[in-house]
């Protein structure tokens, strides 16, 4: 117990005390997660939408595979990821293996099935009719696109929020590709590894505690504007 | 059929889904300010036919023509589009407010904020409901949420507007009042209306033509009033409340009144038809009036029955009451002469009615499309002739 105390005790010091490193580490995961999602947000709602609406042989299967995608293990795309960077690897010439780049395509990686999953999900469970409603009303095809999404936004928020909960917190892939590199391509997971692996308890807890803070802040406010939208 | 000018022609059209006809429609057509009522049980193809009326359905064969030009392909159905409005029975409303809903067709169409700032009050005086303009969608009564579709559809101001059972999951009084509404909206603003309902009320109140669609096909189409009186088959004869279908044989014909034997009672009625011929006809139940002594010739109807009260069913304001009388007839009394008359259930009465209020439906008369369904539902072949058809349907 005495391990636990004294490892929030050091976060809070950590915290208080701007620790100019645990503030770029912290900075650096936000940075690297929140490109991901947003380029999860990109592909994934594309993808999810026109999956959802288009009709076409193998789309069930298709959809599986989006659907099994959503739990996609990091490793697995750190491994694969890591392969396509290598130095002969085929995107090798790119040089990006051991950068925040990398990381960030890592974890876009993993992010997009979620999004793509859940936006899926999201467009299939509007009303039936309601795409034939905004057609009638005189909308172009893509008028009737961006209407449907519009109207799928609670659930989409979801989806965001599962895209960004799901890279923020994984740490095969961004050791894998990042590197770890101190002052460079550390995030607040992989630097958890190093200091548990060290024995660094205390520090490893003061991230680990930043961590969750953190989550918690981003899926409040999420939270916040998706429930403020639902009808009570 | 208005004399106005023709707005939409359909010919030959065809739906198949699924390799099953769902549609068979060889011609339809709709006139400027007219309002068309497609009415017929759930199931019938109505909202189908609705659906490729505007274009939201791509039909296997067939055209169809808005003031001359085809408008089942490409452009010309995107353009056309833009020139009709859909409500379904649902809302469907977007998740915004009231007023957001309204404009939302506006904004589709580009329209500046001004333009659609002024339609938008305007459209919703129209529908007495400026008060609920700021008003979330979500927030909305299901007759407040049906209407704020309905104005959602005329903001646009259509040439001509598609409704799909648009009141059918509303409450009785707020679909009384939405109906009233519309009624007099369409009436104003000169809209062209198809209206799909299986309600035969809301069609008659609404409608200029009533065209009653049964397994994909149009089995009778004219005035609501001719199709309720003048049913074409066994089937419509059902569907618009004509509960007695009764079939005999022809006695004797002359001068256009026929003698029909039935169950060994004879029926007068007018119309022509050759001896020995069976024949189906069909009273409404309104028309049968019940009597305690035999008015003789005390009355002008032509038919009288010594009739037994097998069973009454209340109805709220009236009373049903099933009758044998040699052959099955209902009647329908309200309750202030069901007192009067002192019935109950296994009283003798007297059955009469007019000759004129036999409808006369000739068995062999091939004329419509559905000869198949009806040899299939028709009592003949395996019930006693006198016995009343069942409804096809369910």
């Amino acid at each position: 117990m005495g391990l636990i105390y004294e490892g929030i005790s050091k976060a809070i010091a950590l915290l208080a005390g701007f620790d100019p490193e645990v503030l770029s580490i912290t900075w650096l995961s936000l940075k690297v997660s929140g490109t991901a999602t947003l380029v999860s947000l990109l592909l994934g709602i594309s993808s999810g939408t026109l999956l959802a609406l288009a009709d076409f042989p193998g789309k069930r299967l298709l959809v599986s595979v989006v659907n099994t995608g959503m739990g996609l293990p990091p490793v697995v795309v750190g491994l694969f990821v890591t392969i396509f960077l290598w130095r002969n690897g085929p995107l090798g010439f790119l040089e990006i293996l051991y950068t925040p780049t990398a990381m960030i395509i890592a974890q876009a990686i993993i992010a997009t099935p979620i999004v793509t999953g859940i936006t899926v999900a999201s467009i299939q469970n509007l009303p039936g009719n309601l795409k034939l409603q905004i057609l009638a009303l005189g909308a172009t095809r893509w008028q009737m696109v961006r209407i449907l999404i519009k109207e799928a936004r609670l659930p989409l928020l979801a989806g965001v929020m599962a895209g960004f909960g799901g890279v923020i917190s994984e740490v095969g892939a961004s050791i894998m590709v990042g590197g770890n590199i101190k002052g460079y391509s550390r995030v607040l997971t992989t630097a958890t590894v190093m200091e548990t692996g060290r024995g660094n308890f205390d520090v490893a807890i003061a991230l680990s505690v930043i961590l969750l803070l953190l989550c918690f802040a981003i899926n409040y406010l999420l939270t916040r504007i998706q429930q403020r939208e639902r009808p009570r | 059929m208005n004399g106005n000018p023709l707005l939409l022609e359909v010919r030959n059209l065809r739906v198949v889904r699924g390799g099953v006809q769902v549609l068979d429609v060889p011609s339809l057509d709709l006139h400027e300010k007219e309002v068309l009522s497609l009415i017929g049980p759930n199931g019938a193809g109505k909202s189908t036919l609705l659906l490729t009326l505007a274009c939201l359905l791509q039909p296997t064969a067939g055209k169809i023509r808005c003031r001359g030009e085809i408008i089942t392909s490409g452009r010309a159905t995107f353009d056309y589009r833009r020139r009709l409005a859909v409500v379904f029975q649902e809302p469907l409303l977007f998740d915004a407010t009231v007023y957001e809903n309204v404009a939302a067709g506006l904004k589709i169409r580009g329209m500046t904020r001004g333009e659609v700032r002024k339609r938008v009050m305007e459209t919703l005086e129209l529908f007495s409901m400026a008060y609920l303009a700021d008003r979330s969608a979500r927030k909305l009564s299901g007759g407040e949420a049906q209407r704020t579709s309905l104005a959602r559809a005329f903001a646009i101001r259509p040439e001509m507007i598609f409704l799909d059972e648009p009141f059918a999951s509303l409450d009785p009084p707020t679909r009384q009042a939405l109906t009233e509404d519309l009624e007099r909206i369409l009436g104003e603003t000169g809209t062209a209306a198809v209206v799909a309902t299986h309600d035969q009320l809301e069609a008659l109140r609404l409608s200029d033509r009533m065209a009653v669609v049964n397994h994909g096909r149009i089995v009778q189409s004219g005035p609501p009033v001719e199709v309720m009186n003048r049913p074409a088959d066994e089937f419509v004869a059902s569907f618009v409340g004509m509960e007695n279908v009764l079939s005999g044989n022809v006695v004797t014909c002359c001068e256009g009144m026929l003698t029909l034997m039935v169950m060994g009672r004879s029926i007068e009625l007018p119309g022509i038809a050759s001896p020995g011929e069976p024949v189906v006809f069909c009273i409404r139940p309104e028309h049968i009036t019940i009597t305690t002594s035999d008015p003789g010739g005390a009355t002008s109807a032509r038919n009288v029955f010594p009739a037994t009260i097998r069973k009454m069913v209340t109805m709220g304001v009236y009373h049903k009451l099933h009758l044998e009388c040699g052959f099955p007839l209902v009647a329908c009394l309200t309750h202030q002469s069901l007192g009067t008359l002192h019935l109950e259930e296994g009283k003798q009465v007297f059955a009469s009615f007019k000759a004129t209020a036999v409808h006369l439906i000739r068995v062999g008369n091939v004329s419509h499309e559905h000869t198949h369904h009806r040899h299939l539902t028709n009592a003949q072949e395996d019930r006693s002739p006198c016995q009343p058809s069942k409804k096809p349907e369910k």
